[in-house]
Order: C-alpha cells, then sequence, then structure tokens
C-alpha cells in the first residue's frame, strides 16, 4: 500500500464537521429557527437551509453583491457574513419585499426600465436599491452610480438600474 | 401588428423582481447530495496517485469520484460532440490521468451538505508528473501554424477571406500607409450566475436534469453520448439562465460530473462550481493582429492586409472569422488576410459575445482611424468614402444595410460636427475630452427551428420551443409574435422554453434565434390560421366561404379577412362549429439559403472620453450606438441588448484582461475582484438608436437579431476618442492608466 499523501495526524479516523447550533432569524418578518453549522454562511442558510433562493451567489466572496440582503434594515454581503452570527436578527430578502401582492416601487421601477436582462444580479440590485433610497445619501444620479457599484450587473443594465432608482426614490418620496 | 416593435415590458420580469425565477442551482430536488470539484494545479502532465483517504474521513461525506472509479463513460470522441464541437478530441471530464490545462477537473468530493462537500476536497491530495507547457501565445509566434484562405465564397465560414487583387503592389504604390499592430487579451464571459446543474436522479433510474445553458437539447444529446443513455432516460431543463454570453453554447463540465454522480451513487445531485473555477472554462481567445492599409490621398481604400494569431488549446482546433470583417466592410480592391492559431496547454477557448468581430473589427476600426490622422481627413468622413453597398468578400449586394443612417443619425444625437479633429484640443476644466467614432458590423443568421402552438376555444395560446432566454429578452419576444399571429391580447400567451422535450431548436447563439424563433411562430400560426379556415368554410353561411388562406388574418379572437374587416368570424364559434375547443400543430421552419445576397447588421458608435492628465484616470462619459438591425421586435428589450454591449465594449477597452502566470500556467486574477468587469459607477450616459431598416428577402418578419452587434466597434470608438483626447495611441488592450502615462 502506498504512504498516504495526507496531512493529518495518525489516529483521527473521523473528521467531524462543527457542530450545530440553533439560532432565530427573523426572515421577512417570520420568526425562523435554524440548527446551523458554524460555517454556513447567511447566504446559504437562506438558500439550502431556508429555500429562500431569490438571494443569489455569484461569487462567494463579497465581490458582486448578487446575495445582497438587509440585516437590520442594512444592506450586507450575505455570503460575508455566518449564520450563527446573525442570532435574532432582521432579514429582508427579495421575496419579502412586496406586500400583499403588490410590487415595491423599486421592484415595479425595474420592470418599467427594463432594468435588467438575464435577472440573476436582480435582487441583489434591488435589496441594494432599496437599502438606498432608506440611507438618504443619493441625491443624483452620479451619486447613485457610486453607491451602487458594489452590485455587478454583467448584462450591463446599469443605466436603467440608475434610471429605475431615481423613478422609485420619487415615487417613494411622494408617498412616504 | 399590436405588439411587435412596442416598447413591451418582460413577460418573466416579475419572476425575476420577486426571486421566484428558478436558476439551474436553485431546482428543487429531495434527497439532493452535493458535489465540490478538486482541480488540477499543474497545467500538463499526469495524475500520478490521488488520495482520497482524508476526504473520505470527514463525516458526511459520501464518495470522491475520480478517473479511477468513475462510472463508464464514453471511449470514442464521439460521445463528447457537442453541437457545436470544433474539430478536434473534445475535452473528457475525469476521464483518464492526463492534465490538459490547470484547472481541470481531476476529482469530484459528493457530501450530504455543500460546505462539507467543500471543505473534504481541500483534504484531497494529488501527486502529479509535470511535463513542460506552453501558455504564452508570443512563444508560438514563429510555429503557429496558418488557415487556409476559402476558395469559393460560403465554403468555410470561419476561413479567412479569399484574396483579392494584388494588396503587397498595391500597398507600395498607395499614397498614404498606415500599419499597426493591436491587442486584445484573454477575456472570459464571467456571467453572475455560476455555472451549476442539478441532476434528479429519478425512481425509474432516468435523469431530469437542470442545467445553466444555452441549449438544452444540446446538452441532453452529448449526457446521451457521454454515457451511453437512450435520449428518453435523460430531460434537461433551464428555465432561466443567469447570463451566459457565449459560454454557454457547450456543455460544461459540471453537468458531466453532477450526472456521473448521479448515476454512480443512484443519488441526486448538486455541483455548483466556484468563479475562481469558471476561469477553467473556455474564454475569448487572446489575439493578435497586423492591419496594414494604403490609400489614396483622397481617402478611398487601395490595399488592405490583415494578419491575426489567435489561440486554441492543445485537443481542439478553435477559431473563428477573425480576419473576415474587414474583408467584407469597405471598398478595397486588394485584400490579402492570413489567421494562424496557436495551440496552447489552456482549455479550448469558447464563442464570447461576437466571437472573432469584437476583437477583429477593433483592430480594423484602430486602423482606419489612423489612417484619418494619416490623411489628415475627418474618421466619419473616411468610412463614408469606403463605404461599399457589397460585401467585398463575395461581391454580394446586402439584403438590406442603412448604415448610412446609423452614420447620420449617430452624428447628430452625438454633435460630431463640433468636433474639432486636433488631439488634445478639447478639454473640459482639468480633463482632456476626446471624440471617437468607429462601425460595427455583425452577421444577421437564422437557424431551422420547430415551434408548437396550442390554441384554445378560450382564446389562449400556448407557444412551445426548446429554445433559452439567456437574459436576452426570447420569452418576451415569443409572446409578442404569438400574440400578434394568433390574434389574442398578450397575456393570453404561455410561453414554454428551456425543455429538452420541447420542439427542436439549435442552441440560442449568434444573435439567430429571434429571427428564427420569431418566423418560426409565424409558420406555425400560419397553420393554425388554415385549420382554422377550413373549419370556418363549413359554417352555415360563412362570410369566408371563398377566401384563400393568405387573405385572412388572425385579429382580436376572429378570422378576418385582411381587406374587408366586417368579413370575419370569431375563433371560438369556428372550433365550437367544428366540434373542437383546442387546434395544437407543431410545424418546422427551414430558411431557404440566399446565394444572391449577403445579410448583415451594421452600427455606428460614437464615443466620448474624458481624460485626468495628470492620472491618466478615464471615463466614458457619453455612447451614441446607431444600429441598422432590421425590424426591432420589442424596442425596450433591444435596446437593452444593445446597451449591455456597449457596456461590454467600454470593459473590452478599459479594464477586462485575464492575466496568465505562465511559469504555473495559470489564471492570476481568477476572480472579479481582480478580473475588472465594468460597474455601476464606470458607465454614464448612453444613447441607443434603432435606424428603419426594412428587409423584404431576408425572412418574412425582415428580423435580422442583435445580441452581438451591439459590443462590436465599440472597443475602438473609446480607444479612439483616447487618441483623440490625449495624443496617445494605445493599441493593446485595456488602456489602462499604466500604458496612458508610460
Amino acid at each position: 500500500m502506498a504512504e498516504p499523501l495526507t496531512r493529518t495526524p495518525k489516529g483521527w479516523d473521523r473528521l467531524s464537521p462543527p457542530s450545530k447550533v440553533a439560532i432565530t432569524l427573523h426572515v421577512n418578518d417570520v420568526p425562523r429557527t435554524l440548527t446551523i453549522a458554524s460555517w454556513t454562511t447567511l447566504l446559504d442558510a437562506l438558500r439550502n437551509d431556508l429555500g429562500l433562493t431569490g438571494t443569489k451567489k455569484g461569487c462567494d466572496h463579497g465581490q458582486c453583491g448578487a446575495c445582497t440582503v438587509l440585516v437590520d434594515g442594512r444592506r450586507v454581503n450575505s455570503c460575508l457574513v455566518l449564520a450563527i452570527m446573525m442570532n435574532d436578527a432582521r432579514v429582508t430578502t427579495v421575496e419579502g419585499l412586496a406586500k400583499d401582492g403588490a410590487l415595491h416601487p423599486v421592484q415595479q421601477a425595474f420592470i418599467d426600465h427594463d432594468a435588467f436582462q438575464c435577472g440573476y444580479c436582480t435582487p441583489g440590485q434591488i435589496m441594494s436599491a432599496v437599502a438606498l433610497i432608506s440611507e438618504g445619501r443619493a441625491r443624483n444620479a452620479d451619486e447613485i452610480r457610486e453607491l451602487m457599484s458594489g452590485n455587478i450587473c454583467r448584462c450591463g443594465a446599469y443605466p436603467r438600474i440608475v434610471a429605475a432608482i431615481q423613478q422609485a426614490m420619487a415615487a417613494m418620496e411622494s408617498k412616504p | 401588428m399590436t405588439y411587435i416593435g412596442t416598447a413591451t415590458s418582460r413577460v418573466d420580469g416579475h419572476a425575476k423582481v420577486t426571486g421566484t425565477a428558478t436558476y439551474a442551482a436553485e431546482a428543487k430536488t429531495t434527497g439532493l447530495v452535493h458535489g465540490s470539484v478538486v482541480t488540477s494545479s499543474i497545467a500538463k502532465g499526469r495524475i500520478v496517485r490521488i488520495d482520497v483517504s482524508d476526504a473520505l474521513r470527514v463525516d458526511r461525506v459520501i464518495d470522491v469520484l475520480t478517473h479511477a472509479n468513475r462510472p463508464p463513460m464514453a471511449d470514442a470522441d464521439s460521445g463528447y460532440k457537442d453541437e457545436v464541437a470544433p474539430d478536434g478530441s473534445p475535452f473528457r471530464p475525469l476521464y483518464d490521468d492526463r492534465i490538459l490545462f490547470s484547472g481541470q477537473p481531476i476529482a469530484l468530493v459528493v457530501a450530504e451538505d455543500p460546505e462539507t462537500a467543500q471543505f473534504a476536497a481541500s483534504l484531497v491530495r494529488v501527486e502529479y508528473a509535470e511535463e513542460p507547457h506552453v501558455t504564452e501565445m508570443y512563444r508560438r509566434w514563429d510555429d503557429a501554424p496558418a488557415l487556409k484562405a476559402v476558395a469559393k465564397p460560403g465554403e468555410n465560414p470561419f476561413s479567412p477571406p479569399k484574396p483579392r487583387g494584388n494588396a503587397k503592389a498595391a500597398l507600395a504604390a498607395a499614397a498614404v500607409r498606415h500599419q499597426g499592430d493591436y491587442y486584445v487579451p484573454v477575456e472570459y464571459h464571467n456571467p453572475m450566475e455560476l455555472y451549476g446543474s442539478t441532476v434528479t436522479y429519478e425512481s425509474d433510474g432516468t435523469l431530469t436534469v437542470f442545467d445553466k445553458t444555452q441549449g438544452v437539447q444540446n446538452v441532453q444529446c452529448y449526457l446521451c453520448g457521454v454515457f451511453a443513455l437512450a435520449p428518453e432516460r435523460v430531460q434537461v431543463l433551464s428555465p432561466f439562465t443567469g447570463g451566459a454570453f457565449g459560454s454557454g453554447l457547450r456543455p460544461q463540465y459540471q453537468v458531466v460530473l453532477a450526472a456521473l454522480a448521479a448515476l454512480a451513487l443512484k443519488r441526486s445531485v448538486r455541483v455548483v462550481l466556484t468563479r475562481q473555477q469558471m476561469y477553467g472554462l473556455g474564454y475569448r481567445p487572446a489575439m493578435i493582429q497586423r492591419i496594414e492599409l494604403g490609400a489614396k490621398g483622397d481617402g478611398t481604400l487601395e490595399a488592405m492586409t490583415h494578419d491575426a494569431i489567435t489561440m486554441t488549446s492543445q485537443y481542439e482546433h478553435f477559431y473563428r472569422q477573425e480576419t473576415g470583417w474587414s474583408g467584407l466592410l469597405y471598398q478595397c480592391p486588394n485584400a490579402t488576410y492570413a489567421h494562424r492559431v496557436a495551440p496552447l496547454d489552456l482549455p479550448t477557448p469558447c464563442d464570447m459575445r461576437a466571437p472573432s468581430a469584437a476583437t477583429g473589427v477593433y483592430a480594423l476600426e484602430c486602423a482606419m482611424d489612423e489612417l484619418a490622422v494619416a490623411l489628415g481627413l475627418d474618421p466619419l468622413e473616411l468610412r463614408q468614402r469606403c463605404y461599399s453597398d457589397r460585401d467585398q468578400n463575395t461581391n454580394r449586394p446586402y439584403s438590406s444595410k442603412n448604415l448610412h443612417e446609423c452614420y447620420r443619425q449617430g452624428a447628430e444625437a452625438f454633435g460630431w460636427e463640433k468636433r474639432s479633429p486636433e488631439p488634445r484640443s478639447m478639454r473640459d476644466g482639468s480633463e482632456l475630452v476626446g471624440w471617437g467614432m468607429a462601425t460595427g458590423v455583425w452577421e444577421a443568421l437564422q437557424v431551422p427551428i420547430a415551434v408548437r402552438i396550442a390554441l384554445t376555444a378560450n382564446g389562449h395560446a400556448e407557444v412551445s420551443c426548446a429554445t433559452s432566454d439567456i437574459g436576452t429578452g426570447t420569452y418576451t419576444i415569443m409572446a409578442q409574435v404569438a400574440a400578434d399571429m394568433l390574434g389574442v391580447p398578450l397575456d393570453q400567451v404561455t410561453i414554454r422554453l428551456g425543455d429538452s422535450t420541447l420542439p427542436q431548436s439549435p442552441v440560442e447563439g449568434g444573435s439567430w434565434i429571434a429571427a428564427s424563433v420569431a418566423n418560426g411562430i409565424a409558420t406555425t400560426s400560419d397553420a393554425i390560421r388554415d385549420e382554422l379556415l377550413g373549419l370556418a368554410k363549413q359554417m352555415p353561411n360563412s362570410p369566408l366561404s371563398d377566401i384563400a388562406p393568405g387573405e385572412v388574418v388572425l385579429v382580436d379572437g376572429k378570422l378576418m379577412s385582411a381587406r374587408d374587416p366586417a368579413r370575419a368570424v370569431s375563433i371560438a364559434d369556428t372550433m365550437r362549429h367544428g366540434g373542437i375547443d383546442r387546434i395544437e400543430l407543431e410545424k418546422t421552419t427551414r430558411f431557404p439559403k440566399d446565394e444572391t445576397h449577403s445579410h448583415n447588421t451594421h452600427s455606428a458608435i460614437f464615443a466620448e472620453v474624458k481624460v485626468d492628465e495628470e492620472l491618466g484616470v478615464i471615463r466614458v462619459t457619453r455612447v451614441v450606438s446607431t444600429v441598422a438591425a432590421g425590424r426591432i421586435l420589442n424596442t425596450k428589450t433591444a435596446s437593452s441588448q444593445i446597451l449591455g454591449g456597449v457596456v461590454w465594449g467600454i470593459g473590452m477597452a478599459l479594464h477586462e484582461e485575464t492575466l496568465l502566470d505562465h511559469t504555473f500556467g495559470r489564471v492570476m486574477n481568477a476572480n472579479i475582484a481582480e478580473y475588472h468587469v465594468p460597474v455601476n459607477a464606470d458607465i454614464h450616459d448612453i444613447d441607443v438608436i434603432f435606424v428603419d431598416e426594412p428587409d423584404d428577402s431576408i425572412n418574412r418578419l425582415g428580423i435580422k437579431g442583435l445580441g452581438e452587434i451591439g459590443i462590436v466597434g465599440v472597443a475602438a470608438a473609446v480607444a479612439n476618442a483616447v487618441y483623440h483626447a490625449t495624443g496617445k495611441r494605445v493599441r493593446d488592450l485595456p488602456i489602462t492608466l499604466d500604458k496612458l502615462l508610460a
């Protein structure tokens, strides 16, 4: 038998994945209790454990923004946070934006302006835009572009995304 | 027509903005296990030993599959040939111990959850017998074999065009000459969705495969070949594709690994690649080009030579018509072309948005700009003096070509006449301003396609075809065309696509699906109309009793005389009278080969850049893209496509570059933080204009398609604008500030 190429110490028969911890996430206003391994990201918890696949994985390294969700109202890359750190947090995903069947103004504006093509970055763009508007920092197109630059759209819908955000911003200001 | 030509919002828009559109790695299935891929760290050689013992000692790991323990796979190349495979021996994932490129999959670790699979994959140890590799195109400069030019038009669409006249003599005699070398690096598609496949192992042993692809039937056929499966044992689905841009034309290796594991373990398996692993897939080949132009003093072209080197793998011979575009576009009596292809120890390149045109036209259009400078002529004026109404390669007239109007409308919208010709002569505060332009060209292709329509008496239509919607808007244009052809409201049309069991469609690529599927819907709609008319004629006192089928249209739920709207019967009444409640028909549409015309789309791109003189930072502040592409089915989704192409062209000009470490034969920037693509802050005003271009001969609806044309010429327009702003000509892309300040 050939010498193994392994690096693990002799005598380790089994390697166990990290033990699981029970946490509660308030996802889209619904408390969800999960028993989850400590290495599971919030993104994977949403997609794999809760079946909320609206939140997308595009790089898993915080480089593309497709996984953007709101945690306690702030936008975060859910691939960069561990789910166990989010115990008791309020998490809003794209599935939680529409109320009683009516689209959120940002969602409607994205359709009106054709602010996407393949749709894969879209939930992240929309969540980022919702937070951007509530942050109140973007007052013009240049500031929107800058503050939306954490969300890559490879289809290149950027000018449409800016126009959609401007429409939604106006709509939300007139109806607070 | 009510819907064709309008700015209709996407019919799948609601699904995409609410997160309910389901992509390949999101398909719901039970008992799912997860595969994580181990890739080679060397570029060439053999696997001596793979030690999986540590990986197997991890709880929840089910198995590790390698070439040594995989289930049977085809042993002949024919088993791996897909619909768009180039010549050669296709790559066989996990087939044997041979390493053909760095990043090649060599093992799949399967576990109960993705995190465990990923962790265990990191414990797989591999011993290699390394062999010397070459990944640098310049090292193949002398020995890259040349492609043979075509002897007659249409013989091989990818071979260099037949030479004409005597370019050498004409160049020597030309009043003004320009020669330049242009370089485009390896580029990666980087669709936002990671490549992934979910394979459900059904209780009867059949496989239901959700895959990220541009062609479900291509993948279905390929999997049947690789694993010797009967066609009815594999169904491939792809209702939504998160971008592809050519990378999904050929089946990618994760679908083989997922199917292989499902067959080996008799379990349902999901395999998702990492972003880093996607740099082990196909790419846009790097291209070195030398263009030489000779002109008379008045700017008319006398001679052109275009030499190109592109790259391929050691196992497949991939190339496209890299030099053909310069042959076609401008009037020029003397021309020669040479194209050499360098085999390297890398994966086979693949088509990427406007393959060969994005790169070949970049070089041509920069060279034309340099010629204009040498002639002291406005760059737009030079293009107009070299304008050709005939395809110069084939000497055929175009079925339609309204490039003149693109130039006129584009220049007007941009304000081109206010351009001051001298470089460095325009400023905005501390920034240098540059205006550049370029021409774009692509071909208008169409492919045989089958469409099934079921029209019910209550006015609902279901339209089915195995094509894909990769974000291009296929769902929407299919619904628009069907609604108009069948005379039903848009919301009464259901589109089914992305399912290999649906009527036959080739892969979605080359901008050929819109024209093909739209005319396919028209054909099947005609058959439905004819059947309805047959029934209507049997109705008592039928107002349509003596009318020919070609004179009847379906409008507002009625069969109606096209000339006399008073002569009409309702579709519901017609079906009821005929004792049926639905008509379901499938028809194949083939497009006759037109040997008398060339079929192309064209564009004119005008770009403004602002360059910080001290820092060399370039911003593309304004682009006007004017496109002549036949009938536009949906002005909203069509302009989105062109806009996206312009963004790609800006990325090509200023950002995108794959950096290879030739010592290891490996991509160094295999992620989207270091492989730069444009972000929102990089993109400013982009104006898309479609000019009228009626085309009665190309196909019944006059459609040409426009996925590719949007990128062609954009990088040249930006590069030319950078020259105009700074007086510095950077010919190797991307134009980064170090090159500008050097």
